[in-house]
């Protein structure tokens, strides 16, 4: 087995036992990365020559020093004998959403290109306590807003490891090509509306959205704060219940994380199949989208093999013991992006509202008159469409003449897709499932350039997973085989509140009824020509 | 010209005296200091950053809404106010729109001819204070140091009926607002701060006239002179035959004139939506009883007591009432001295006054204790020391820290009344004035003064008076 095919489980087991060094691995690293991810993401973008279209670019940059002083620290740990922590020595990328004391902090805008926090998000300073070496700062949509990446201010965006010429999903694309590419096992990425697990099913890893309020939100810059959700990116599912036990937990600094312990959740990993009880809903089926001004709901297909991966999925788990339940009932689901269009944008235009070029950030190089003219003109360059978009709706959506039809219902309707999931996790109730099994997402990876531009046709990439956000609770997305055109495929596990060891129990237990199948041996293309040229 | 009524109601920001801020660590008071000194990532605004509530802010909001008999909401919410300004680094204020911490209320004010005026609160709610803005030069200087810092909003109907309501209204706010320790409410320090509605009409009218608010009436004869300006000229615009219109004034307390800053018309949509970062305010039915059994005797009711009680009078229990600790003072010292309470009152209203004044102490902060006071009053009352002695025993211990009885005996201080003692030093003085003695035999009786005055000056000051005379007239004979 190649070195960076090492899981992040053997990596620390090897460090902590002394019989690998944190700095072999970083250099290791480093090296792969130089290898396969090419040009990093610059702001404004930079010709690119013919070789840079076989890398990935998930970075927008590596932090090379910050994690030879970590791996460093690991090792003069392991010598000494200190406890070195759970991730010893595993490389790790950063979204770069997450602030880190003295390192660049973009969210991938101009507007930002130049910050430099002076403080550290909790989970990355939990991931650092563990003993990850923090290898960089991928690339995403610019405040995370998009699924595809390619509205980051920083080009080239990511490609897709699978197939350079399509997008890597998003916003936490970055996270999702570095950890599919091999660079890292991996990845801190963000959840609001589907951002870690879009890019993940693009890009065939594991992706993992906890409970909103499991992991601390205190470092990550804010996009829809009652939805955001950090989570890890991993190629396998208990490397992701390892990520998850060393970031989630009570922060003093977030009031919104839950007192509730996490519980262990590599040890729930251990516990086969049998007895669970695994729903499939006819309403995750198709893609439906009502019309904004009737209301009236039409019907498009998914993309036929993606529904057969989730039929195939639901055999191959009922043959290692699960039970399937058929036809759960999940109405609501058809007005979870109409109704998160409207909540994500209100939070997402009062969170912008502090970006205004005097305290920090980018600030406009043109003379201004007043004080609004250095408001309009610093905003105008230094935020690009998706921000300005969504303030627009954003504002328009919680204006006080329109906030009734838009924002106030659009948190019933959450209300009432939070509710589908009650009825179907409850235990006395008719279907009394344990998880909800979907596909990850409508289609495979689509093409860059395919989507981007049409704001509500990108944001219907997310449908298979904004319900999870509206009723705050964690799903799961893994691979589960290939499309003709070698796409990744992936299924989703949706689960009861708190119950992160459940859908990563489902998507381990699928893993291990699938280790023999034949696509799991295949690599991404972009290994392949890092080999040649090698 | 036609008989006018000045309608007005207050709105009023409150600074909580809380340890910190109301979502950091920050310190809430930093007065003095350079700015932009006492702030931190939190209650600077910057990106990522998540409030944290200060549970403190909350009991003392609860606290006052208690006090101003509003309905402690067991749920209240914290929303975002979004509007761009240099001073709310944020570009949004995390205040309580929806559901705020207080319901109702009211408070009844003392007016001069004995009645009250019952003034409703419409609003009481918590929220986080912007920092502050100072032109100088052609720059705008921010200063961030206040940003996050506690506030209680307090708005009134429109209930009050006078520029001269509006200042007994913040007055006792004031007053209240001490007493019940949730705030320092010094109007200089920004600690109290006040904004007016000023409108006029005919008098039996029912409906109100169209307002005009106005901005940084922060201090007590502000508000009166800003209202006395405004109704004014609300008046002479009307018998003028033109209208009222809509306006936001600035008051210039330096020049004593209004601006007109805006007109109400183009005000901002603030598009109130509920805080993400917070969860629910809840406070359990046992909390909230327990913050109003807390609540101390209103200084009203008090003063009321003080009259009923302790026979005071009303101008003395007014100014024994006038902030919770010399009224608590009062009592103890009641208590300790066990004797009439006019007395302890007459030594508090003048002499421990003075003390205070020139200490420039409130009562808490005295050395010298009730208890001591009280023993001072005894020992006077007693005859053991003089009342002269007793006023200077009251710096004395406030400056040393000592015992009263320490010093008495130490710098002996207490009265003589040992016959043996006396009857020689009256000897001694008789014996060196046989003038005067043949003089009082004859009949000149005003000398026993003088005589008196000449033991007194041998013995320091320190011979029992009582005892003194009745020797010395024995003596005489």
């Amino acid at each position: 087995m190649k070195f960076h095919e090492l899981s992040a489980r053997e990596i620390a087991s090897k460090v902590r036992s002394g019989e690998l060094k944190a700095s072999e691995v970083l250099e290791k690293t480093l090296v792969h990365i130089k290898e396969v991810d090419g040009q990093p993401g610059v702001l404004g973008g930079i010709s690119l020559s013919t070789k840079e279209e076989n890398k990935v670019h998930a970075f927008i940059e590596v932090t090379e020093s910050l994690a030879r002083q970590q791996a460093e620290e690991v090792d003069r740990k392991v010598s000494v004998g200190e406890d070195p922590g759970l991730l010893a020595g595993v490389p790790v990328s950063i979204k770069d959403i997450f602030c880190i004391e003295g390192v660049r902090t973009t969210a991938a805008s101009r507007i930002l290109s130049n910050f430099y926090p002076p403080y550290t998000a909790t989970t990355v300073a939990k991931l650092q306590e563990a003993g990850a070496l923090i290898v960089g700062k991928v690339n995403l949509d610019e405040f995370t807003f998009g699924s595809s990446n390619e509205s980051s201010a920083f080009q080239p965006c990511p490609y897709n490891p699978w197939n350079p010429s399509c997008a890597v999903g998003g916003s936490s694309g970055g996270s999702a090509a570095s950890v599919a590419a091999y660079e890292v096992p991996l990845s801190l990425g963000t959840d609001t509306g589907g951002s870690i697990r879009q890019p993940s099913a693009f890009c065939g890893v594991v992706g993992l959205k906890p409970t909103y309020g499991r992991v601390s939100r205190y470092g990550l810059i804010a996009f829809g704060s009652s939805l955001d959700c950090p989570g890890p990116l991993a190629r396998n599912a208990a490397d992701a219940a390892l990520m998850l036990q060393v970031i989630a937990g009570l922060d003093p600094r977030d009031a919104t994380t839950t007192v509730v312990e996490p519980s262990d959740y590599l040890a729930a990993l251990g516990q086969d199949l049998r007895g669970m009880r695994i729903g499939l809903s006819p309403d995750y089926g198709h893609i439906a989208y009502p019309d904004f001004e009737t209301g009236e709901v039409t019907y498009e297909p998914l993309q036929a093999e993606v529904s057969r991966a989730t039929r195939d999925a639901a055999e191959i788990l009922a043959r290692a013991g699960a039970e399937i339940v058929e036809g759960v009932p999940m109405p609501n689901s058809r007005y979870g992006i109409p109704a998160y269009f409207v909540i994500s944008r209100v939070e997402a235009a009062s969170n912008l509202h502090r970006f205004d070029g005097v305290k920090y950030g980018y600030h406009t190089t043109k003379p201004v008159k007043d004080l609004n003219e250095l408001y309009r003109l610093t905003r105008a360059e230094g935020f690009g469409n998706q921000p300005k978009l969504r303030i627009l709706m954003g504002m328009y959506v919680s204006a006080s003449q329109h906030s009734a039809n838009y924002y106030h219902k659009a948190l019933k309707v959450r209300g009432m897709i939070r509710n589908d999931f009650v009825q179907a996790f409850d235990k006395n109730g008719k279907y009394a499932i344990d998880l909800l099994m979907t596909p990850s997402t409508p289609t495979t990876a689509f093409k860059r350039k395919a989507v981007f531009g049409n704001t509500v046709l990108m944001q219907y990439s997310d449908q298979m997973n904004v319900c999870a956000n509206h009723a705050g609770i964690p799903a799961v997305t893994t691979l589960a085989g290939f499309d003709a055109r070698g796409l990744p495929l992936g299924i989703q596990f949706i689960g009861p509140e708190y119950r992160e060891d459940l859908v990563l129990r489902a998507a381990h237990g699928y893993e291990q009824a699938t280790t023999e199948a034949a696509w799991r041996s295949r690599r991404p293309v972009v290994l392949g020509q890092g080999k040649e040229q090698a | 010209m036609n008989n006018y009524e000045i309608v007005i109601g207050l709105e009023t920001h409150i600074e909580l005296n809380t340890k910190s801020k109301i979502f950091c660590a920050c310190n809430a008071s930093s007065w003095n200091e350079a700015p932009n000194t006492n702030i931190c990532p939190v209650c600077a605004g910057l990106p990522g950053v998540l409030p944290v509530l200060n549970q403190e802010a909350v009991l003392k909001g609860a606290r006052l809404a208690a006090a101003m008999h509003a309905e402690i909401n067991p749920r209240s919410i914290f929303d975002r106010k979004n509007y761009f300004y240099p001073d709310l680094p944020k570009g949004y204020q995390i205040t309580q729109f929806f559901e705020p911490i207080g319901k109702g209320g009211y408070v009844d004010l003392e007016l001069p001819d004995g009645g009250t005026r019952h003034v409703r609160i419409n609003r009481l709610h918590l929220e986080e204070d912007a920092g502050k803005t100072k032109l100088e030069a052609g720059m705008r200087l921010l200063d961030y140091n206040r940003c996050g810092v506690p506030l209680v909003e307090m708005v009134t109907e429109p209930d009050l009926r006078s520029a001269d309501e509006a200042a007994q209204y913040l007055t006792q706010l004031r007053q209240l607002l001490r007493w019940i320790g949730v705030s320092e409410a010094d109007m200089e320090k920004g600690h109290l701060r006040c904004d007016a509605n000023v409108s006029v009409r005919l008098v039996g009218s029912e409906k109100l006239g169209t307002k005009t608010e106005i901005k940084n009436v922060n201090s007590i004869d502000s508000v009166r002179q800003a209202i006395t300006i405004e109704a004014k000229r609300q008046i002479e615009a009307l018998e003028a035959g033109n209208r009222i219109e809509s306006y936001t004034l600035d008051w210039d307390a330096d020049t004593g004139k209004l601006r007109k800053m805006r007109s109400k018309e183009t005000e901002a949509d603030y598009r109130y939506f509920g805080e993400p970062d917070l969860l629910p305010v809840i406070l359990t039915e046992a909390e909230i009883q327990g913050i109003q059994s807390t609540l101390p005797e209103m200084p009203l009711a008090r003063k009321a007591r003080f009259v009923s009680e302790y026979r005071l009078s009303t101008y003395d229990a007014d100014i024994l009432t006038s902030e919770r600790s010399l009224s608590d003072y009062f009592e103890e010292a009641v208590v300790a001295y066990g004797g009439e309470a006019k007395t302890v009152s007459n030594w508090m209203m003048n002499d421990l006054m003075r003390l205070m004044n020139s200490q420039g102490k409130d009562a808490l902060s005295l050395v010298l204790r009730p208890q001591d006071l009280a023993e001072i009053i005894q020992l006077v009352d007693a005859g053991k020391v003089n009342a002269a002695t007793g006023k200077t025993l009251l710096e004395k211990v406030e400056t040393t820290g000592r015992k009263v009885s320490d010093i008495v005996v130490s710098e002996g201080l207490g009265l003589v009344s040992d016959d043996g003692l006396l009857r020689q030093r009256i000897e001694e003085v008789l014996a060196e004035a046989p003038n005067e003695v043949t003089a009082f035999k004859a009949g000149k009786e005003g000398l026993f003064g003088w005589f008196l005055g000449q033991v007194m000056r041998k013995m320091g000051g320190k011979a029992d008076p009582k005892r003194s005379r009745e020797i010395l007239l024995e003596l005489l004979k």
